[in-house]
């Protein structure tokens, strides 16, 4: 089971109040764990990944196990730490402003 | 008794403001959808039950709402209040993917950018919904980069309308300073295949096939920053307005100049007249009579509030070129916030009911045709947009 964090708003949008389990299938990947997520909470498809192209929008990042992921290749396998639950896969909004 | 309700899109949420037809005494809900930008929200005038509303975030991107309640409750179309159940997707009610079908015809890769060269079509939100004026489930947007959508199944899932991306000006749009937008739909009551849209900085068009093909209807505009006065596109249309009553006749308030046409957008004359300055981004026109038009003229193009910090709605009479001050209930001093292209609205109340909403957050209301005036709501955040339900 893959444990999730998402920012507020997205919370909000899926009508979930704390971290996101999810069943995803191995290998486990950004791909493959927003792909649940999407399936799971469909009113979320196009605000972590534009619609069309499916590229990470550029203000939001991907954080596990106290990395940057957000650059990785999608199909990049995920730490050990996150496919097993350990360790959760957090979607968070960029610093902006002033 | 008669009601009416007024929605209000601002940078961080959306507000349904609601009173009897004395228009005094409101009721304020929101925020609705909070922290979010909600650039436009509008009720279906074949039930007023049903408001669609466009949330967008820098970064989460673009969500369209529904609210079958008469704004109590919304949803994302196809997916149920509350429901967040598995399976497969239901709706693409957030998708807005721009025509590339072979059956399309040419569809447009590049518009100008800002430079002038030539640049992608990229989406990045939705400015403006317009409901059919006679089937509920039928809905159309204006996103930026420009281009217009429908959904004919209650906003679950959007298609593009090709033909006017591919009018053979698109390489010659271009982005106003707020981004290439389509934020002007009107729908013509009296022809259902007759739709005029605008575009900063493309200019007015006219379908006279329900969407299948446009002509660009910027005869007679007149703009500075552009070298050719007679083309045919590259005009900052900032609004246009109909009375329903008289759908031939159109009121434009582009980036300089108010403007009249009486032939359907086929050609347009000035009507700025005695304006103090005739730069502003609002205009409408009074439910009952057709040659009574409202603009709220902003200092310039640089300078984004009203001319000696006094708000004033300007009323003419006479359909243009004989403008009053309309100040009773308004700030005459230290007030800079601007009004923009879709805050503005009027009821279709007896008598009529105009309404606008600030940069400021205030959102005045005047029961009187503009006589005078008096703040719903003094301190919401900025308000990008006004639109108001005449129900009962």
């Amino acid at each position: 089971m893959i444990r999730l964090i998402l920012p507020p708003h997205l919370r909000t949008l899926a009508h979930v109040s704390g971290d996101v389990e999810l069943e995803v299938t191995v290998p486990v990947t950004q791909r493959s764990v927003l792909d649940a997520l999407e399936a799971r909470y469909p009113m979320l498809r196009g605000t972590i990944r534009d619609h069309v192209t499916l590229q990470r929008r550029p203000f939001l990042r991907f954080f596990a196990c106290e990395e940057d992921l957000s650059h990785e290749l999608p199909d990049a396998p995920l730490p050990e730490a996150v496919a097993s639950g350990k360790e959760p896969f957090i979607v968070i909004g960029a610093i902006a402003g002033g | 008794m008669s009601k009416v309700r007024v929605l209000v899109g601002t940078r961080k949420g959306a507000f349904v403001l609601t009173a009897d037809g004395k228009r005094e005494k409101w009721e304020v809900s929101g925020p609705h959808f909070a922290g979010w930008e909600i650039y436009h929200l509008k009720g279906s005038p074949a039930d007023p039950n049903r408001i669609y509303a466009s949330q967008s975030s820098g970064w989460f991107g673009q969500i369209i709402q529904r609210s079958d309640d008469g704004g109590k409750t919304w949803h994302q179309p196809g997916t149920p209040a509350g429901e967040a159940a598995a399976g497969p997707p239901k709706s693409e009610s957030n998708k807005f993917a721009y025509d590339v079908s072979a059956a399309s015809g040419k569809p447009l890769t590049t518009h100008q950018w800002y430079d002038g060269t030539q640049h992608p079509w990229e989406f990045k939100r939705a400015w403006h919904l317009e409901p059919s004026l006679t089937d509920p489930d039928t809905v159309y947007a204006g996103v930026e980069d420009a281009a217009l959508f429908r959904s004919t199944d209650g906003g679950q899932n959007w298609k593009e309308l090709p033909g006017l991306r591919g009018h053979g000006t698109g390489p010659k749009w271009q982005p106003g300073a707020g981004g290439m937008c389509l934020h002007t739909i009107v729908l013509d009551p009296s022809n259902p295949e007759r739709i005029y849209i605008a575009i900063s900085a493309a200019g007015a068009f006219r379908t006279d096939d329900g969407g299948k093909t446009w002509k660009p209807i910027n005869r007679g505009l007149r703009s500075q920053y552009i070298p050719d006065q007679d083309a045919e596109v590259g005009h900052c249309v900032h609004h246009i307005a109909m009375n329903p009553k008289r759908p031939g006749v159109l009121f434009m308030q582009k980036h300089w100049d108010v403007m009249r046409s009486d032939n359907a957008g086929d050609n347009w004359t000035e009507v700025s007249g005695n304006l103090p300055t005739d730069f502003g981004f609002a205009i409408d026109v009074h439910a009952h009579e057709p040659e009574t038009i409202y603009v709220v003229p902003i200092k310039s193009d640089s300078e984004h509030f009203p001319l000696e910090g006094k708000l004033r709605v300007f009323r003419s009479r006479t359909g243009g070129n004989e403008w009053e001050p309309l100040t009773k209930g308004l700030p005459q001093k230290d007030c800079y916030v601007n009004v923009l292209r879709d805050a503005m609205a009027v009821d279709s109340l007896d008598k009529c009911g105009i309404y606008f909403g600030t940069s400021g957050g205030q959102v005045y209301v005047s029961a009187d045709a503009g006589d005078s005036w008096n703040p719903i709501v003094r301190d919401l955040p900025a308000v990008l947009s006004v639109e108001v339900q005449t129900l009962g």
